[in-house]
């Protein structure tokens, strides 16, 4: 099954994105897990990835957009995250300093730490955010 | 945001009545408590009991009010009612170690310090 949202670069919608991951959790078939953590989970990461793309997008376009695809299998639950910014490098973002917390870098620290992969890859006309988490 | 405020015993309240604190109404919430901390209130509690979301940009609004709070002389900034989902954050982050955190707003006001 696949899932394809395209919403403006507007933070209201991030709502509807967290809540297509709930819900998407919440109706997996044969997953044996914290269901109701699964659906946090997905909603946070969504709603951060998405919040990411909208942050990183170019403000001066108005008709820009972010696409977001969640394809799930019986393994495994791939979302990836479209942008049109100008893309930042995954690797340089730091694990945040617990004993010094800051207000900002929390988000990639969050889809790192609940989600089994990530990249982010610029192609030729957009970026792509991809997160893998496998579905027990 | 939506959330309304009262005050009890000297202690701004401050009841989040949103269920979601994400990057669309966090600069509100960091607003309210900046806005309060200016006009002199020295012990807020913030009422969560009603959001089932934080992400991010919401821990960074409730890490900003506590800083701004806690800095000044006898200043208190004390979070209340905080569900399972939004508690795991606070450990996911181990914001816990900052934050006050108390069961419901009773138990924080009783807890004077």
């Amino acid at each position: 099954m696949q899932v394809e949202v395209i919403i403006p670069t507007q933070t209201k919608y991030l709502n509807l994105i967290g809540s297509i991951g709930e819900h998407i959790a919440k109706e997996l078939e044969d997953y044996s897990g914290d269901r109701e953590m699964l659906a946090y989970h997905l909603n946070l990461v969504l709603t951060e990835a998405t919040a990411n793309a909208i942050k990183h997008a170019n403000c001066n376009d108005p008709k820009d957009s972010v696409r977001i695809t969640i394809h799930i299998d019986d393994h495994e639950l791939k979302i990836k995250v479209y942008d049109h910014g100008q893309g930042f490098d995954l690797e340089k973002v730091d694990i945040p300093d617990f004993d010094h917390p800051k207000e900002g870098g929390m988000g990639v620290y969050f889809i790192r730490t609940l989600m089994d992969s990530v990249t982010y890859n610029r192609m030729s006309d957009c970026n792509v955010l991809e997160i893998v988490k496998h579905l027990k | 945001m939506n959330a309304s405020l009262e005050k009890i015993n000297g202690y701004s309240i401050v009841n989040v009545l949103d269920e979601r604190i994400d990057a669309h109404n966090s600069a509100g919430l960091k607003e309210m408590f900046l806005r309060l901390i200016e006009q002199g209130e020295a012990k807020i509690v913030v009422q969560l009991d009603k959001v089932r979301f934080i992400d991010s940009s919401g821990l960074g609004a409730l890490l900003s009010g506590h800083k701004n709070l806690t800095s000044k002389k006898s200043g208190r900034f004390i979070l209340a009612g905080c569900k399972q989902q939004v508690l795991s954050m606070f450990e996911l982050t181990r914001l816990n170690r900052i934050f006050e955190i108390y069961a419901d707003l009773t138990e924080a006001l009783e807890n004077e310090k």
